[in-house]
């Protein structure tokens, strides 16, 4: 266990160090795209006196080293500042837009990884069959369609008969029932979206271990496969699929913009386009923060995840 | 991050589609198509039954666009408005970056949700007349001094009582150095707004007879003020609808001012604001009955919506318009020749029917449209004639034109079709256009009023003066051409202070003959406002033609049949 406690703090420094770099390059990069806040806000009805004067409002007329070291000062006291567009506290506006893409991301990979463990296992025990094809080919041509595609498919299927919202619309004091009634249609598209890939990981991972020797005898010893599957491979097949599951639950949390578009969802993804797009600099960088931090710490559990299942990475000197 | 890029782009193709209607697209193909084929189709007869049905097809969708631009008779038959409701808007408009401040409110979203919850000095009423708002009256002796009489007994929706402070401190947010308005500029005349008892009196340093027209505009909401200045983070206000939550790029709720001193107007109980900025999904939402009202409607779908009787069309003409500024300082855009040249080598039709799906009029190259009071109707129109075109690039000493013209969808829907359009009727007379297509992000920054031959739009004004002041005199800020003409600007400043309407008329059309065939900006269609309600959705007879969305004030002048 003090080695798991080690690379944990390990990782977590590593992982502070990685976000202190994300935002240095998402500042940097936010400061090459032409035109800032001031001109962007005015957009066709600036004229150079506006934009001065809303500079110099807004504090943009500061050097850039300047304003970034303020905005760091201001980040490791806990305090995210206020958007420069609309002069509201950062913390609040993320605050329900994380819980929404959260909740839609949990719910998502609710439907999605049982379903592609369980895929990904039959396809394995089942292989060639009729059914590993089937599967396979379902999976595969849900990731190729785009998003947005998908997404109209299953309005035109599901929402414009009357089982379900097209538009998701949710606000807090719904209850948990009717906010998973509402966003069954996005939650059913980013399940298509990522089955695929953690599917044909498990399968792959597992049928990969059917030829070691091992589960040769085992089978020798007259198990069933379903068992030799379960038992045998599936433990020794876990550290990349658990690899693959992380990267997709990131994925979930910070790749959904054209989902949240097509359905009208109000999550981070969005307020990151407007954002960038209104050079919103301190709302770029908290949303780029939040999505460094999950891709962190996903990556983190994953590996955590995959030392403890495996006894050898966990005895090691 | 990897993933996160790669989706990225894929708003950024969502996007596009979304802007581009494949009708356009499919548009310039046909056009193309059937022009190859009109050469051949004596030599082939399979492709010559094809153009037959082909035609056919085209012209039932042209008779059935048509029969959508309804006349305002022939609408459905109204009944005194009834109270009551919750109306239920949706936008393609509203970012999550949307502010509060009146100086900053620039799309769609913004100014809907501000006509919901704010009062103006001066209300454009539907047939484009100024009517009092929280200004009761208004006079001037001398088009210089203007006195405005503040309405008694309006209350904001905290309670305070409306007074003249308020009203000053409201115009003063647009005024003065450290100003941050939009319309900075419409008070730049302005050398004192000053408290006469119940009045508010402003004075101008030359006299304009059109003063109060500018105090219309949306920009200038009546907001409390406290020691001279307004809270520009306050959604405080004295209009028809009270805010009860807002969560900007989303959705903003509000319930009917109880206390509302327009007894006649603000008809539901409730009124919520969305922001759907993907037209499908904005489309999925009427149909499906989540919203009441939705805006920009994609051409291609119009007829299907009519043919599911599930909403009912809009389409309201108005002076807004889309154009293609020249900088006339820069070569080759210099010499007028040149820009003649241009001007007859767009086909304007093919744009109304293409880019606009009919939903337009074709400009004369002007800025002033029939809703304006001076409309100079009876300007010879401009044809395409690519011979005339020639002429004109003779004259200006030159064989042949190569020019590149920078568009982005940004500009207006359609840009960079119309910039194809051009391209190729240009071709037929001898003019290369190069189209460079520019990003959508950063188009007013780095291409308008910076590259010499881009696209964009204007939302038309109701006054002639309005218009050409802001983008047509000399030195004016959003002057897009760099154009400066004497005589122009002559009849401009003296158009402003003249009394007799005749003379004033005669002014104004000279401007526009003078823009028109002098100018450095090429205006080739008038864009309707269209619109698509669900079918319990009354509208009063006449829809204003002022601003989309019947002059932003939709949630004030209708009701539920």
């Amino acid at each position: 266990m003090h080695l798991v406690l080690m690379m944990i703090l390990q990782r977590l420094a590593l992982g502070v160090l990685t976000l202190f770099v994300v935002s240095l390059v998402i500042f940097g990069a936010t400061e090459l795209l032409p035109g800032d806040l001031a001109s962007t806000l005015l957009g066709q009805s600036a004229t150079p006196e506006t934009v001065a004067a809303l500079r110099a409002q807004l504090g943009l007329d500061q050097p850039a080293p300047v304003r970034y070291w303020a905005w760091l000062t201001g980040v490791l006291q806990g305090d995210f500042g206020v958007s420069l567009a609309t002069r509201r506290p950062i913390a609040d506006m993320l605050a329900t837009r994380l819980g929404n893409t959260v909740f839609l991301a949990l719910y998502a990979a609710a439907i999605a990884v049982p379903l592609s463990l369980i895929l990904g296992v039959l396809a394995a025990l089942w292989r060639n069959s009729l059914f590993d094809r089937v599967a396979n080919a379902g999976a595969l041509s849900a990731i190729s369609f785009p998003e947005f595609f998908l997404a109209y498919i299953l309005i035109f299927l599901l929402a414009q008969s009357g089982y379900f919202p097209s538009m998701t619309r949710i606000s807090p004091n719904m209850s948990l029932g009717d906010k998973l009634y509402v966003t069954f249609l996005p939650a059913l598209t980013l399940t298509l979206v990522v089955t695929a890939h953690m599917m044909r990981m498990t399968r792959a991972a597992i049928i990969n271990l059917m030829a070691q020797p091992y589960i040769e005898m085992a089978r020798l010893k007259g198990l069933s496969p379903l068992r030799i599957v379960l038992r045998h491979a599936l433990p020794n097949a876990l550290a990349p699929i658990i690899n693959v599951i992380a990267i997709n639950l990131a994925y979930l949390i910070t790749g959904v913009v054209v989902v949240e578009v097509v359905f009208v969802y109000p999550g981070l993804g969005q307020l990151m386009v407007d954002s960038v797009s209104k050079r919103d600099i301190a709302v770029v960088q908290a949303i780029a923060l939040i999505f460094a931090s999950a891709y962190v710490l996903l990556n983190l559990t994953a590996d955590v995840l995959s030392t403890l299942t495996n006894p050898r990475l966990m005895r090691r000197k | 991050m990897p993933l996160f890029v790669v989706s990225t782009s894929c708003y950024e193709m969502l996007t596009l589609c979304a802007e581009k209607p494949w009708r356009v697209v499919a548009g310039i193909v046909r056009h193309r198509t059937r022009r190859n084929r009109e050469k051949h189709n004596t030599t082939n007869k399979a492709h010559q039954t094809g153009v037959t049905r082909r035609r056919l097809l085209q012209g039932a969708t042209a008779l059935g666009a048509a029969g959508l631009i309804l006349p305002a008779s022939y609408r459905p038959a109204r009944a005194e408005p009834q109270k009551g409701g919750n109306f239920r808007i949706g936008l393609g408009h509203g970012n999550s970056t949307d502010g509060y401040d009146p100086g900053l409110w620039d799309n769609l979203y913004a100014q809907v949700f501000a006509a919901a919850r704010h009062n103006q000095l001066i209300e454009v009423d539907s047939d484009g007349q100024l009517i009092g708002e929280i200004a009761e009256s208004w006079d001037s002796d001398d088009g210089q001094t203007w006195v405005f009489r503040i309405r008694q007994g309006v209350t904001f929706h905290s309670g305070k009582d409306v007074t003249v402070d308020d009203v000053i401190a409201s115009l003063n947010h647009h005024r003065g150095d450290d100003a941050t308005s939009a319309i900075k500029q419409f008070f730049d005349p302005v050398t004192d707004i000053r408290a006469d008892g119940d009045n508010v009196v402003v004075t101008l340093d030359a006299p304009n007879g059109d003063f109060p027209y500018l105090m219309s505009d949306y920009h200038l909401a009546i907001m409390p003020g406290a020691d001279g200045k307004i809270d520009p983070t306050s959604t405080d206000g004295c209009g028809p609808y009270i805010v009860e939550s807002y969560e900007p790029g989303v959705q903003a709720t509000l319930n009917r001012n109880p206390d509302y001193w327009k007894s006649h107007r603000a008809h539901f109980d409730r009124v919520e604001i969305l922001a759907i900025l993907d037209s499908a999904a904005r489309l999925n939402a009427l149909m499906t009955g989540q919203v009441d009202l939705i805006d920009q409607i994609d051409p291609a779908t119009i007829g299907m919506l009519e043919a599911r009787n599930v909403a009912n069309i809009l389409s309201i003409p108005g002076n807004a318009h889309y154009v293609f500024p020249m900088d006339s300082r820069a070569a080759p855009f210099d010499d007028n020749n040149v820009r003649l040249a241009l001007k007859y080598a767009i086909d304007r039709q093919q744009m109304v029917d293409t880019i606009l799906g009919g939903h337009g009029a074709v400009s004369n190259d002007n800025p002033i449209g029939p809703a304006n009071r001076y409309f100079y109707a009876d300007m010879e129109p401009k044809e395409f004639d690519p011979d005339r075109a020639r002429y004109y690039l003779r004259q200006a000493g030159m064989e042949s034109l190569s020019v590149d013209l920078n568009v982005a969808d940004a500009a207006f829907a359609g840009a960079v079709d119309a910039g194809a359009l051009f391209a190729e009727t240009a071709a037929q007379a001898g003019i290369n256009i190069n189209l460079v297509r520019e990003p959508n992000d950063g188009y007013w920054d780095n291409v308008w009023m910076q590259k010499p031959f881009v696209a964009s739009y204007w939302g038309g004004r109701a006054v002639e003066d309005h218009m050409f002041t802001t983008g047509y005199a000399a030195g004016a800020a959003w002057n897009d051409s760099f154009w400066e003409h004497e005589r122009f600007n002559e009849l401009l400043v003296k158009a402003r202070s003249e009394v007799n309407e005749d003379l004033r008329r005669e002014m104004y059309h000279e401007m526009q003959r003078i823009v028109s065939f002098e100018g450095s900006v090429i205006i080739p269609m008038n864009n309707n406002y269209v619109m698509a309600t669900a079918l319990n959705v009354a509208t009063p007879e006449q829809v204003s033609a002022n601003w989309n969305i019947d002059g932003f004030r939709a949630t004030e002048r209708w009701w539920f049949a």
